[in-house]
């Protein structure tokens, strides 16, 4: 009787969460297309989530470009694939690698930061605050950081392609001795418009998985800073699985047909 | 006179727990009411509910004989515009500076400009005796009786008419205790807002209290006037005024001795 309690207890937790979170976003998107618009939170938000996410995305990517790169030389030395290095980076970085990459490492820092601030807010009252101040917090706190995480993540998938790209040329050219022109040239012959286009409306959907996984937790924090801690990590590993089952489910959806 | 805030029959329950067991208040138009009790007694959960905060199981809360539950968020913008609060730790936004907290209703509602912004926080910050140097200051550098200060004047800035104390000295020294009793009073009488004040601070019931009532185990089981609080035998009330250890309130879940009573 105990495991059945449990299992049932289990069952009825994913149940309530899954209900709380459907909601919860019906509610955002309800606040995302009626006024009033916080113009300046937005902007606000689009410096912190995506200019400030640069460096790490830009990094992360440049990185895998050079390691793929070099995987993909030596594990093809031996069919004298080495030219095939070039459109393999290419579609390897716009495909999966750029968005996904760059999603998990955007998650790991706006997820949690967003988290701790609206969880902190949820415990220190500062969201029934608002409420008192005639001014609807998922209006004034969740759209806003919903809108510029969807905005920014196209913006930070394309950077990161190209650095990704880039990390794989270096490679090419400086250790490889390959000829940078070909290189170059293989690469914009190999892309197609598709290729790029799939991983940033991929990125769009893991900036919102991102955003609304870290208000979704820090809305619902509680329990002072232990709370907030646990809200913190909960958005981070969930935003984390959420975007690698949903590249899965677009990535079927966009190539299989 | 007329009843600004009456609540009738409210439950609430958050799972098994039954907080709030049929709570009955009324609060004319002007009256400062104070509504006293233990930790767990129900008084958050009773003002988060007049509040729209929390949504009660069953019952009535009316603000101007209007009722109020069941109503969605948007629908009770006007009652909203009326409410004035002062949460126990401040409740700052800790992300804006001084100003722009105390004009927030302001310059989100009313698209107020940075000057007019400025200046009302001056005025507000004024009547609770603070100066227009604190204006950039953010909450982290401000210290717990600021924090205080600076949240009545929040509270106050729009001039509502009705205004919720939640633990308005909670945390104080007995000298700032007395400034905050002052300020509120102050204020109430310059504004005439009707207030709802929840403490179990027995200084702030005197000094601000036109009528007290006492909150038990989620049910209102006395009310009066300073003159009653003082000539009333009910045990209960007896106990909490006096902080004793012993009488009927349980405390901690466990009934203690009640020799005496």
């Amino acid at each position: 009787m105990a495991a059945l309690a449990t299992i049932g207890r289990f069952f009825l937790g994913f149940f309530s969460q899954t209900g709380q979170l459907s909601l919860f976003i019906t509610q955002t998107l309800v606040a995302m297309t009626r006024p009033p618009f916080y113009l300046r939170m937005i902007g606000q938000q689009i410096l912190r989530i995506g200019y400030f996410s640069l460096p790490v995305v830009a990094l992360t990517s440049f990185f895998t470009g050079g390691a793929l790169a070099i995987q993909i030389y030596y594990g093809g030395n031996q069919f004298n694939s080495e030219a095939i290095v070039s459109s393999i980076v290419a579609l390897g970085i716009t495909r999966e690698l750029g968005p996904v990459l760059g999603g998990l490492m955007v998650a790991g820092r706006v997820s949690a930061a967003i988290a701790a601030e609206i969880g902190t807010m949820r415990v220190t009252e500062q969201i029934d605050a608002l409420t008192t101040l005639s001014t609807d917090p998922y209006k004034y706190l969740v759209a806003p950081r919903v809108i510029a995480a969807t905005l920014c993540m196209p913006v930070l998938a394309l950077i990161a392609d190209i650095l990704g790209i880039f990390g794989g040329f270096v490679v090419g050219t400086q250790s490889f001795d390959f000829n940078a022109a070909i290189y170059v040239q293989r690469t914009i012959n190999f892309l197609t418009f598709d290729d790029v286009s799939s991983g940033l409306i991929k990125a769009a959907v893991f900036g919102f998985i991102i955003a609304i996984m870290g208000c979704y937790n820090g809305y619902h924090s509680k329990g002072g800073a232990q709370g907030v801690g646990r809200a913190t990590t909960n958005a981070v590993v969930s935003a984390s699985i959420l975007i690698l089952a949903a590249n899965y489910l677009m990535t079927s959806l966009l190539f299989s047909s | 006179m007329m009843d600004k805030i009456t609540l009738s029959n409210v439950h609430k329950s958050f799972g098994t727990k039954h907080v709030l067991r049929g709570v009955n208040l009324n609060i004319e138009e002007g009256q400062s009411v104070v509504v006293i009790g233990g930790s767990g007694s129900g008084k958050s959960v009773m003002l988060k509910s007049i509040l729209g905060l929390l949504t009660p199981d069953s019952g009535s809360i009316k603000i101007d004989g209007k009722e109020t539950i069941g109503l969605r968020r948007d629908k009770r913008a006007d009652i909203d515009a009326q409410f004035g609060m002062l949460f126990q730790n401040g409740a700052l936004f800790d992300s804006l500076p001084v100003w722009k907290n105390v004009a927030f209703r302001g310059i989100q509602n009313d698209g107020m400009n940075e000057s007019d912004a400025r200046d009302l926080s001056v005025d507000a910050l004024a009547r609770v005796g603070l100066g227009p140097e604190l204006l950039d200051l953010y909450p982290a550098s401000l210290s717990g009786g600021m924090n205080k200060r600076v949240g009545l004047a929040r509270a106050v800035a729009s001039k509502p008419d009705i205004i919720f104390f939640d633990e308005p000295t909670t945390g104080l020294d007995p000298i700032m205790t007395d400034v905050i009793n002052h300020l509120i009073q102050e204020c109430v009488q310059e504004l005439g807002a009707t207030t709802l004040t929840i403490t179990h601070d027995m200084t702030s019931v005197r000094a601000i209290a036109d009528k007290t009532a006492l909150l038990y185990k989620g049910e209102i089981i006395w009310q009066g006037s300073q003159d009653d609080l003082d000539a009333s035998d009910d045990p209960f009330l007896h106990q909490f005024i006096n902080g004793l250890p012993h009488g009927p309130i349980e405390v901690e879940g466990q009934q203690l001795e009640t020799a005496g009573y």
